[in-house]
């Protein structure tokens, strides 16, 4: 027979056990589907409540901005083209005219040039000047068709991809930045071309463009099928 | 045979046991503390992704004895940066939704006039202080709480109210770029959400350690809601 004090201290044993078990716990194939479930609600909450079409982001003096802006890319070597001059976009999907534009068309296209804070998933944040053409200017080039409802950008590093909702994407601070502080844009930072917007977290910025294309289903992400949000607005 | 009576010297007799707290404020006590515990569990693996307070460059914010330090396995939830930001998300709503239960339920039945630490209560709180150094050797009369847990009390519940006001500012720093800008910008909001982890730390000690060394039943009535100690006082 157990008695109270054995049982007790079986329970106490336990107990720690679990806690014990649970640090640095991702929840495990019971809890892990749960949590991603309310990050989906969370998306949507991000989308239709606390997401504004028009509203912008604050924007900064030149003299605030940040001196060291660390880089991030997941090949194991900066991706760099072998041929620069052969690089264009391709836009396509569901689109009445599908696109290749080189870095001059986008550059003769609508510009854009606005200084804010970057927001990364790791809790560090870094005032930029960006410049670049609106990806609503793009969409209108292009014809979008309005079956569209997601927009799906890729790569040249490393097949790193992002799934954006088209009205995130249409904000008027998203664009296809082809210039960071006055400079054309480095390839430590995205090379010939990146994705920018104050609206959502780094990793949803896709750097290194190759194609832009217009989806009737929700795309993934490289990290965003990792298990980070994939709304990631902020 | 029912035992023999002993005369009990350290409580007054037959004092007959008195509801203390209503189901709403025992269920969030408890989910609170739990939930908190997951909230900061996972905080701290969040923390570890960038461990300082300030823009790209610096300056940062001080002091922070935390600056570069990753904190021991055991104290984090999540795994990883992306793990703990699902547990810290998922939480975060249970935690608010009980914390809103609760501050209706003050509201509603009219329990806040016990809680909340006003003007008058400052001379009380001075003679309790007086009595818990010894200056006064009687307990002045009081509540359903003393003029210092009024305090304590109402304190903390601010404190918690201000760690979701800080976390929404850290979650959404351009649709909510206002109430970022309130607390002085987005890495001053990661700022004082991160210093409310420390407080709200050090209340559960002070607490837990006041429970247990001063009243001992009020541990038992947070469970069942049925008071039988020392102070069962009511307003």
């Amino acid at each position: 027979m157990i008695d109270r004090r054995a049982l007790l201290r079986l329970a106490a044993g336990a107990g720690t056990a679990s806690l014990v078990a649970a640090c640095g716990w991702d929840g495990g194939n019971a809890v892990r589907p749960l949590l991603l479930d309310v990050s989906r609600f969370n998306d949507w909450v991000g989308e239709k409540i606390l997401f504004s079409r028009s509203r912008l982001a604050p924007q900064y003096d030149i003299a605030q901005r940040t001196t060291d802006v660390p880089s991030y890319f997941i090949s194991p070597m900066m991706p760099m083209l072998p041929n620069p001059s052969a690089w264009r976009l391709q836009v396509g999907g569901l689109v009445r005219e599908p696109q290749s534009l080189s870095i001059e068309q986008l550059q003769a296209m609508l510009r854009t040039t606005y200084t804010v804070k970057h927001h990364c998933v790791e809790g560090w944040s870094a005032i930029v000047t960006w410049h670049g053409v609106p990806v609503s200017a793009v969409a209108e080039r292009c014809g979008m068709l309005p079956q569209a409802r997601y927009v799906r950008f890729d790569s040249f590093d490393s097949g790193y991809s992002n799934g954006w909702d088209l009205a995130s994407a249409m904000h008027p601070q998203t664009i296809l930045a082809y210039g960071m502080n006055d400079n054309p844009l480095p390839p430590t930072h995205g090379a010939p071309l990146r994705l920018y917007s104050p609206t959502k977290l780094g990793y949803k910025m896709t750097k290194y463009l190759v194609s832009l294309t217009f989806t009737a289903e929700r795309p993934g992400g490289y990290w965003e099928d990792q298990g980070y949000p994939w709304f990631a607005g902020v | 045979m029912a035992a023999p009576l002993v005369p009990q010297p350290t409580s007054p007799p037959s004092v007959p046991p008195v509801k203390r707290h209503h189901w709403i404020v025992r269920l969030t006590h408890w989910l609170t503390f739990l939930l908190l515990i997951g909230m900061i569990a996972s905080g701290l693996q969040i923390y570890t992704a960038y461990a300082r307070f300030g823009e790209r460059g610096g300056p940062y914010y001080s002091p922070n004895p935390f600056q570069d330090h990753g904190f021991p396995e055991w104290s984090r939830l999540g795994g990883w940066l992306a793990g703990a930001l699902n547990w810290h998300f998922t939480l975060m709503w249970p935690l608010t939704l009980g914390g809103l239960l609760y501050l209706s339920y003050l509201a509603a039945s009219g329990e806040w006039r016990s809680l909340l630490f006003r003007p008058r209560d400052i001379r009380g709180a001075i003679e309790m202080q007086k009595y818990y150094l010894r200056l006064r050797k009687d307990h002045p009369p009081q509540g359903k709480h003393n003029p210092l847990q009024k305090l304590a009390y109402s304190f903390i519940i601010f404190m918690g109210v201000l760690s979701v006001i800080t976390g929404f500012a850290i979650y959404k720093p351009t649709q909510l770029s206002w109430l970022t800008a309130l607390f002085g910008g987005f890495q001053a909001a990661r700022y004082w959400h991160f210093w409310a982890v420390w407080i709200f730390t050090g209340f559960l000690v002070v607490h837990v350690l006041l429970v247990f060394i001063v009243d001992p039943a009020s541990l038992r009535a947070m469970i069942s809601g049925w008071y039988r100690g020392r102070f069962p006082s009511h307003d």
